[in-house]
């Protein structure tokens, strides 16, 4: 499927662009979306629709691959070529689709539940080779598909069916397990923050490389209002931008400070003084700072948490490399000719 | 004066510690007695562990070879010649030897601390016990190190020559030149020039010993064997299966994509393709074994041929990505090198004991075609025939090869690629459907669906786990559609039997009341027991089985044709089972799980004692 179209750059380079103006409306399948009423992954789908035909590449170049929940149901609504396979194997199999095709835009969708617990392998070893796939990683802190059981982002101590007496398991924090598998490109957004979400998410498909996009996702069944503590009056999204002070809440009055044993915390600003701030830095080579940044959520109450790009860093990708070991001959009988001379190896006898 | 005896046949086993280079030695002995024409046979056997205790029975490796004037077909039960390099070795194989036999042995090894590690209270090579056959015994290692001593290397390393020296006696017993070896060292050794000339010296050194020891009295020599004209290698099951995969995905031109987890005795396809970068292989070793076919679906989903090679703990792991791969009616090819279990069990030894698992082990009734080659040449035939079912008909199917077929080697003829047939991918590049619609599941005449790729304009589509409405693909939770579906997956796989040969029977006699019937690798011991039992004036008919799944149409008809069938087979009977409950027929399993090859001559025996009885009871 080679072509010899102008590609776009950056994650995309190798992905033909379209020769016409594409709309949301070709993203949009026949299917009918069946997600409860009031799901936050309507809005994720609805924003999705409308960044694709802004990216410029062929609708027919684009790749969903979803695991398993309710978030995975996402490709059948999107019409261009998708997988909804199994249970936290869509990264597995991402890789191969990356792999053997550079022409393709590839997405992974996945939930909490299929990404960090049945698939969390293959979650860590895709981020750590940097396979050229984008991942949206829908965190609603629950299982919905089956019906409300906690989920390894759920709080500690949450009573769920299977949790009668709260659980005890202590939650991920999505962005320091990508941060942690040294991920080249790591970010949170929020389902209901359309212009962030499309930033975000535009950001990540144009990153070369394996792309982590954490999206906190509102179930409104079995786990509505998760993130109503993060969106009240006092503000307690802290949102990251490259080169800009840390500083968040009403009239920014907080802000993100070292302390005097390098930790991370938050502090006033007035009293610290905006200088003091740190200025984000998603190009740092050094995923350390991130990763402090990562710690200012509380996974417990969810009442302060930074969302934007923590970590953007250039690396050559898995695939590229992969490729580029091969020294396979153009021509197709050439190639037959090499076989027959591998196959035929250098130790034979004649009878 | 040595004579120089003709033989027709010689079984030789090398056995040593895990770190004397044995399977080396044998290789090379291997390679020099292609050269000579013989027709040969080989079984590896080395322990699991890389170094087990020095010295220990647990850490001994052999490496066995048949080599003879005709054409034969199995590595041999029991050894004539015996080479041992430590008392381990001696202890662990000497029950393999048939008295008369010959040993060589090193008594280098044999001190007391050694003969005591593996319980011998006195030195068997001296105390009389080995009276019954034929014993030398020298001192290789001491002989060895003299020989390479003015080339500077350690003592350490000057010992680890001797294995090179054995072989050179061999060579001389055995009337082959050392010259390729010699090439061999030159080549293997040429970064590391006082390892090459040392090797080489203790070579050359071990073959002058022969010459002018007056120990031996005889010297051998085995003609070549009568073989059809072609180009001829030496080549191991593994080594065929990847490249009958290569062969395949280039004759469909499509990019081989193999996913892989490290796994004995299945890695060195792994190790085979992730070399083949000059014919495009792209090789994935992936984090686990179901990443491995996870990525593997992916790359035939993108258009191209994924594979995946594992042995049986990890076709378990893969077995709901194998669903999958049902449903999505995609072409996968999954290599299953088997070996003894469950869990670990005995991850060097063979076993056949997988068959029920690549035919029903998957939830839900999710069938594909099963193949299994009988020879380790037969490997490269296997994989190709693997690769064009799965294009032609968009399903996974299941190679099943086994330790003894990988790692053994024969002779092999050098198949001319442009004679094999063409396998076409037969994409779907238009709209199937006369509104201008495309539906993924809209089959051909072989009930294969319409396979559209990424990339193709207009055909954009989703494909998934959940059930698929016949025809347009989209999910569909009728009860009525989902029973079609089934059964149409189910005749999609049974149709495959169309090309499916029927299964051939030999039976020179044309008299034989007694069937045996087999599959995969028991071809060897079958086809050689049935020779032995036809020379001993009895009648016998054999069949092998190629397709496991479909199976071929006249199996039924085969079976109810002779009053006795035995299914010879390495596990508990599998697939004795599958016959009898696919025909409800009579057939008698021959089951053994040793973790080695059934033996030829106990099979015979047993074959010959059944015939017998048969003939009495009917008179």
């Amino acid at each position: 499927m080679t072509t010899t179209t102008p590609a776009a750059n950056g994650g995309l380079a190798g992905v033909p662009l379209s020769l016409t103006p594409l709309t949301r409306k070709d993203f949009t399948s026949d299917q009918e979306v069946r997600w409860c009423p009031g799901c936050g992954d309507y809005a994720v789908l609805a924003t999705f629709q409308g960044l694709m035909p802004q990216l410029g590449i062929r609708r027919e170049n684009t790749v969903i691959v979803s695991g398993i929940g309710c978030s995975s149901r996402f490709p059948y609504y999107v019409d261009s070529y998708g997988m909804h396979s199994i249970h936290g194997r869509a990264p597995a199999i991402a890789t191969g689709v990356a792999m053997t095709r550079p022409d393709l835009a590839v997405w992974v969708v996945t939930g909490d539940g299929d990404a960090l617990s049945i698939g969390g392998n293959h979650l860590i070893h895709a981020l750590r080779r940097n396979v050229n796939i984008t991942i949206m990683l829908f965190n609603n802190r629950i299982y919905g598909l089956t019906k409300g059981q906690y989920s390894p982002t759920s709080e500690q101590g949450k009573v769920t069916k299977s949790s009668p007496a709260g659980s005890v398991d202590r939650p991920f924090n999505p962005i320091s397990l990508a941060l942690g598998a040294e991920a080249t490109f790591v970010a949170r957004t929020v389902d209901s923050h359309r212009a962030h979400l499309t930033e975000v998410l535009t950001a990540a498909i144009n990153h070369p490389g394996a792309a982590l996009v954490e999206i906190y996702q509102n179930c409104p069944i079995f786990n509505d209002g998760a993130f109503d503590p993060l969106k009240g009056a006092e503000g307690g999204l802290i949102p990251l931008t490259h080169g800009q002070p840390i500083t968040f809440g009403p009239d920014a009055a907080k802000g993100a400070v070292r302390d005097v044993a390098g930790h991370v915390k938050i502090a006033d600003v007035a009293e610290v003084g905006l200088e003091n701030v740190l200025v984000h830095d998603a190009h740092a080579e050094d995923p350390g700072l991130a990763f402090a940044l990562s710690r200012l959520t509380d996974t417990e109450g969810l009442r302060t948490s930074p969302i934007g790009i923590f970590r953007d860093v250039q690396r050559p990708t898995f695939d590229d490399l992969a490729r580029a070991q091969l020294t396979v001959q153009a021509d197709p009988a050439e190639r037959l000719e090499k076989l027959q001379q591998q196959i035929t190896g250098t130790d034979t006898w004649t009878v | 004066m040595t004579e120089v005896t003709t033989l027709d046949h010689v079984v030789i086993r090398f056995a040593g510690d895990s770190g004397d280079g044995m399977q080396l030695t044998g290789n090379r002995f291997t390679h020099e007695t292609a050269l000579a024409g013989n027709d040969f046979s080989t079984l590896p056997n080395f322990p699991a562990e890389i170094r087990a205790p020095a010295g220990t029975v647990a850490g001994v490796s052999s490496f066995q070879l048949h080599f003879a004037d005709f054409d034969i077909r199995t590595p041999g039960d029991r050894p004539d010649v015996l080479v041992a390099m430590n008392p381990a070795a001696l202890k662990a194989n000497l029950a393999d030897l048939p008295r008369g036999g010959l040993i060589i042995a090193d008594t280098a090894d044999f001190t007391p601390r050694n003969l005591a590690k593996v319980g011998y209270g006195s030195n068997p090579l001296t105390d009389g016990s080995l009276d019954d056959y034929q014993v030398h015994a020298f001192d290789l290692s001491g002989q060895s190190t003299a020989a390479v001593a003015a080339l500077g290397l350690g003592r350490k390393e000057a010992v680890r020559t001797k294995n090179m020296y054995a072989l050179g006696l061999l060579d001389w017993l055995y009337s082959r030149p050392v010259d390729n070896t010699i090439t061999f060292l030159e080549h293997k050794f040429a970064k590391a020039p006082e390892v090459r000339d040392a090797n080489i010296a203790a070579l050359k050194a071990g073959y002058a010993f022969g010459e002018t020891t007056e120990v031996f009295t005889n010297r051998f020599k085995v003609a070549a064997a009568p073989v059809p004209a072609g180009t001829y290698r030496q080549i191991s099951g593994n080594r065929a299966l990847a490249y009958g995969l290569m062969a395949g995905a280039a004759k469909a031109g499509l990019q081989l994509f193999l996913g892989a987890y490290p796994i004995t005795p299945a890695s060195d396809i792994l190790h085979h393709l992730a070399s083949a970068k000059a014919a495009g292989v792209l090789t994935f070793q992936a984090e686990d074994e179901i990443a491995a076919i996870g990525a593997a679906l992916g790359a035939s989903f993108a258009g191209q041929l994924g594979v995946t090679a594992t042995s049986g703990p990890g076709l378990a792991l893969k077995m709901e990505t194998i669903g999958l791969a049902v449903m999505l009616e995609l072409p996968l090819v999954i290599c299953d090198i088997q070996r003894a279990g469950p869990a670990t069990g005995m991850p060097t030894k063979t076993e056949q004991a997988d068959l029920t698992q690549a035919l029903y082990g998957r939830h839900g009734e999710a069938p594909l075609p099963v193949i299994a080659p009988q020879s380790p040449g037969d490997c490269f035939a296997a994989a190709f025939e693997a690769v064009r079912i799965a294009i032609d008909y968009r399903t996974p199917v299941i190679l099943l090869s086994d330790g003894y077929l990988a790692n053994g080697a024969e002779p092999w003829e050098v198949p001319d690629l442009a004679a094999l047939p063409a396998i076409d991918p037969n994409f779907v590049t238009e709209p199937n459907r006369p509104d201008g619609e495309f539906w993924p599941y809209l089959r051909d005449e072989k009930l294969a669906r319409a396979w559209a790729v990424p990339g193709t304009p207009g055909l954009e589509h989703r494909i998934g786990g959940i059930e698929k409405a016949d025809g347009t693909g989209a999910i569909s939770y009728d009860p009525a559609n989902h029973e079609f579906m089934v059964n149409l997956r189910a005749q999609k796989v049974a149709g495959v039997g169309a090309i499916v040969p029927p299964l051939d029977v030999e039976d020179p006699s044309g008299a034989a009341k007694l069937l045996v019937l087999g599959w995969g690798s028991t071809y060897g011991p079958i086809s050689a027991a049935a020779r032995r039992v036809r020379a001993s004036g009895r009648n016998v008919a054999t069949a092998h089985l190629r397709y496991l799944n479909p199976l071929p149409a006249n199996v039924e008809e085969v079976l109810r044709s002779y009053d006795r069938v035995i299914v010879p087979e390495m596990n508990l009977g599998q697939l004795a089972m599958v016959l009898r409950a696919r025909y409800l027929v009579g057939v008698q399993s021959y089951s053994r799980v040793r973790g080695l090859p059934i033996s030829l001559s106990e099979l015979a025996a047993d074959l010959i004692e059944l015939i017998d009885l048969d003939e009495e009871n009917a008179k």
